[in-house]
């Protein structure tokens, strides 16, 4: 099943070139292991996040689609992929141009120095090939053993919940991790041992009837909570729980292969949440070193116009969105200049003259040690936050859009610092997902599922917010509402089983 | 040896036909058709199947760019500018719309699926034999062009090693004139069935927009059909009002006159058409004829009736008529029809359709006999 096969020849020599180039700027990184296939490998790869191996599911077959149709139409193409394991692997697409590989190689680079020190990324598991392998092998099995519609569809339902993350888990090294399942394995253990002393049921018929309780995944049961869970003890300490994905994994009422494949699915979704949460700076750390290696060192005269071709095509400009590897590349730049020439700190913000301010510059030369430190240390919210100037946000033609419900269209809405500064950081957070919590494992003193949608100026769109509960309530087998804010009011929605209606109160 | 995407991949196009089969009376009725993409595969648009997630309304959310303007000035652009460069590994969550390719057969399967279609018989004597040539054996004779060289060598290798004049140390080898091979061909012989379906439509004054909309949403799903049920196929169009000519495709789904119906012209038309093209023992002929019911005069229906009975219905596997309903047409000639055949004549199909939401209906009428 090999498609994809090590670089040799002028690549390996490029690659040697570029490696030195990136360790005499001081870049650091695991092993990179460079591949070359076709477009038809980068597009199966790329569908599957990367892995060759994932678990088997229909909508990898649908990115393939839609990325391998990307080709023929011209929409996209894809030049790089870069894998955040240990060794690092990235595939150079075997159609490219030898200019096009020199850059997208240096680019890698660039990645691989950001995977190995970003802060954020400290507790990503850097044997992620072996650990989607197993997931795939594993969901593999239950597909044997319960029916591939029948796996696949669980999935489906939760797939909905892959945004249900709490980013603090990303603190928490594997070390944190064990001692924690051994503590709460040592206190499940004495809840049985209690529930033992003042139960006379042994523990067989116990879960025998938990596993009674753990019906068939099938809305049209009606599932009778069984007595065993205790709903009021679940409840006890689970307000504020944004890690939704554990907190089913580990209480819904379903089979241990079901549970199995929800911590498969959780563990994937953390691995992936470090890039969701640094898009910006990932590129413009990638995108810098592309661009100071091939215009410093790597490129030779003849190849300048098509550097410069593909370069400003990445960093192309739109009304629509903010390009992460414009924006990021200008930030390191910018920050670069300022700790160089001294524009930063209390003198030169007090400073009124705007001439003066113009041409300020101390002969610091700390603009690279700084970045350095930079990429080290922040993700995109503090990233901006601390680093997005009024200056910055002038040069970069920045402003805020929003939908005009009269003409029907989105509009330009204001070029106000402050305004697009609290917008920037507001697509940002929570890393751009609404951020939900659970309220209560045990609303209405019936075991039904209170979420708590922490409403920060945007609403949810209801029609997606009814699926997904839709297929939590799958998983939970009780009602589930939600508490959010609709047009500045507040409401709350349930979920039962049946239709997604608001709760009337 | 396939990389097990491509097994997600075929999973995704089961599950996006179901999809498609699900909807087809919405996509039916709602006129909306498949795009043509060249070589029997269409491509049909849907919205795309994402997983629902509790995710931020899109209108409300707005948003930040980069660029020129002056407040107040959209930014709505063209989809697709913006970001050319690359793709990265991570989420990429857009709102696309899906494209999905079809081929004739896969889309004419759904509509069979879904409208329980039974294939057709083609007329057993309407068989054509064609005979068609492929280089697929190896023969001793041939012209230089159609040299195997490769099996000419192997012979020539097998011959050396038999009479002991192969040396592996100096491994020559001469191909002699008996050891030549050529490719060679195997002639197979294909029956072939064709089809031609002959479109008569009524675009007097009564027929309007929407009746002829209907006549077009129809007659495509009817030639996706027909197409995946005859290896060969050919339409032909008629317009008529009080007189008769026929036209290419698009002039048939535009062209709307005044004036009287005649029905008998069309009929005439096609008659002719049959005669001078379509030998009946060779094709399987489908004439279908839409109008709103509204002809001139009895006579001319009792004319209509003469012209089916003798020429056409001997010809044809099976005469349809659809009837579009107009405020203006009387439905008449669909009575007389329903007179002379009823609604179990094994070469007569009859069928009314209301509105758009009856096409599907109609095709079924149509093709459910599997004639």
């Amino acid at each position: 099943m090999n498609r994809s096969k090590p670089i040799q020849g002028e690549l390996l020599r490029l690659k040697e070139e570029i490696e030195q180039y990136a360790i005499d700027y001081g870049l650091t990184y695991y092993p990179v292991v460079f591949e070359v296939c076709n477009y038809d490998t980068i597009c199966i790869l790329a569908a599957q996040g990367g892995f060759p191996s994932r678990y088997p599911h229909w909508r990898f077959g649908m990115e393939y689609d839609q990325l391998s149709k990307g080709n023929i139409y011209g929409f996209q193409k894809i030049y790089e992929l870069v894998i955040n394991t240990d060794p690092c692997y990235a595939y150079l697409l075997s159609s490219n141009r030898i200019v096009d590989q020199k850059l997208v190689m240096a680019h890698v680079y660039g990645h691989a120095d950001f995977f190995k020190n970003n802060a954020w990324f400290r507790t990503t598991d850097k044997r992620m090939m072996d650990v989607m392998a197993n997931h795939g092998t594993k969901i593999r099995k239950y597909m044997n053993r319960y029916g591939q519609d029948k796996v696949e569809i669980f999935i489906d339902a939760v797939n909905s919940l892959e945004n249900l993350l709490d980013v603090n888990v990303l603190f928490e090294t594997a070390e944190v991790v064990r001692k924690r399942e051994e503590l709460e394995k040592t206190a499940h253990e004495e809840e049985l041992r209690e529930d033992d002393d003042d139960d006379v049921r042994s523990k067989v018929l116990k879960s025998y009837m938990k596993s009674k309780a753990k019906n068939e995944l099938s809305p049209e049961e009606v599932v009778v909570p069984n007595e065993k869970y205790d709903f009021k003890k679940m409840d006890a300490n689970v307000k504020g729980t944004r890690d939704i994905m554990k907190f089913l994994m580990q209480n819904a009422p379903i089979e241990e292969w079901q549970s199995d494949i929800i911590g498969c699915l959780r563990e994937e979704a953390y691995y992936f949440l470090p890039q969701r949460m640094t898009k910006i700076m990932n590129e413009g750390w990638a995108s810098y070193w592309h661009s100071k290696i091939m215009t410093n060192k790597a490129l030779k005269s003849s190849e300048i116009i098509d550097f410069a071709d593909v370069h400003s095509g990445v960093m192309a400009m739109s009304p629509k969105s903010i390009n992460p590897y414009k924006i990021g590349i200008e930030l390191f730049r910018d920050i670069e200049h300022r700790w160089d020439t001294g524009k930063f700190g209390k003198e030169y913000l007090e400073c009124t003259d705007m001439k003066k301010k113009e041409s300020w510059d101390m002969k610091l030369g700390l603009g690279r040690e700084k970045i350095f430190e930079v990429r080290k240390s922040h993700n995109d919210i503090t990233f901006l936050d601390e680093y997005f100037t009024e200056e910055f946000c002038q040069r970069q033609q920045i402003f805020t859009y929003k939908f005009n419900p009269r003409t029907g269209r989105n509009e330009i809405d204001t070029r106000d610092f402050q305004g697009i500064k609290q917008k920037l950081l507001q697509q940002l957070t929570n890393f751009g997902q609404p951020l939900i919590e659970i309220e209560s494992s045990n609303y209405n003193n019936r075991g039904e599922m209170l979420l708590r949608h922490v409403h920060q100026g945007v609403d949810l769109d209801l029609s997606f917010a009814a699926d997904t509960m839709k297929n939590i309530f799958l998983i939970w087998k009780r009602p589930v509402n939600i508490a959010t804010v609709t047009e500045e009011k507040e409401y709350i929605y349930v979920y039962d089983g049946e239709s997604f209606k608001p709760v009337k109160s | 040896m396939d990389h097990p995407v491509k097994r997600d991949h075929a999973r995704f196009r089961k599950i996006i036909k179901g999809r498609i089969r699900d909807n087809l009376k919405k996509y039916v009725s709602g006129g909306e058709m498949p795009i043509p993409k060249g070589k029997g595969v269409f491509k049909v648009p849907m919205p795309q199947i994402e997983t629902p997630r509790f995710k931020f309304g899109d209108k409300q959310q707005g948003g930040t760019g980069q660029g020129d303007g002056e407040p107040g000035d959209p930014v709505d652009g063209q989809q697709g500018d913006g970001k050319p460069g690359q793709g990265e590994v991570g989420d990429t969550e857009g709102n696309k719309e899906l494209e999905v390719e079809l081929s004739v057969e896969e889309l004419a399967a759904i509509l069979g699926d879904e409208l329980e279609l039974p294939n057709i018989e083609p007329k057993g004597k309407k068989s054509l034999e064609s005979t068609t040539n492929k280089y697929s054996s190896i023969g001793t004779v041939g012209p230089d062009s159609l040299k195997h060289y490769k099996r000419s060598y192997r012979e020539a290798l097998k011959r050396q090693v038999a009479t002991g004049t192969y040396d592996s140390k100096n491994p020559i080898i001469i191909p002699i004139k008996s050891d030549m091979r050529y490719r060679s061909s195997n002639t197979t012989v294909e029956y072939e069935n064709s089809a031609v379906v002959i479109y008569m439509m009524d675009v007097s004054g009564s027929m309007g927009d929407e009746q002829k909309e209907i006549v077009r949403t129809e007659s495509f799903w009817i030639n996706l059909w027909l197409k995946s049920q005859y290896k060969d196929i050919e339409i032909r169009y008629i317009i008529h009002d009080a007189t008769a000519k026929e036209v290419e495709e698009e002039v048939f789904f535009k062209t709307r006159e005044s004036g009287g119906t005649l029905i008998s012209s069309a009929l005439k038309l096609c008659r002719e058409i049959i005669q001078e093209d379509y030998n009946s023992s060779e094709w399987n002929i489908y004439p279908f004829h839409f109008s709103d019911g509204d002809n001139w005069s009895t006579d001319d229906t009792k004319l209509c009736l003469e012209i089916l009975d003798k020429d056409i219905l001997p010809n044809s596997n099976v005469f349809c008529y659809g009837q579009v309903e107009s405020r203006y047409g009387s439905g008449q000639f669909y009575k007389d029809l329903h007179t002379k055949y009823g609604t179990d004549n094994e070469s007569v199909i009859l069928s009314k359709i209301k509105n758009k939401d009856a096409i599907l209906e109609s095709i079924k009428d149509f093709l459910g006999k599997g004639k």
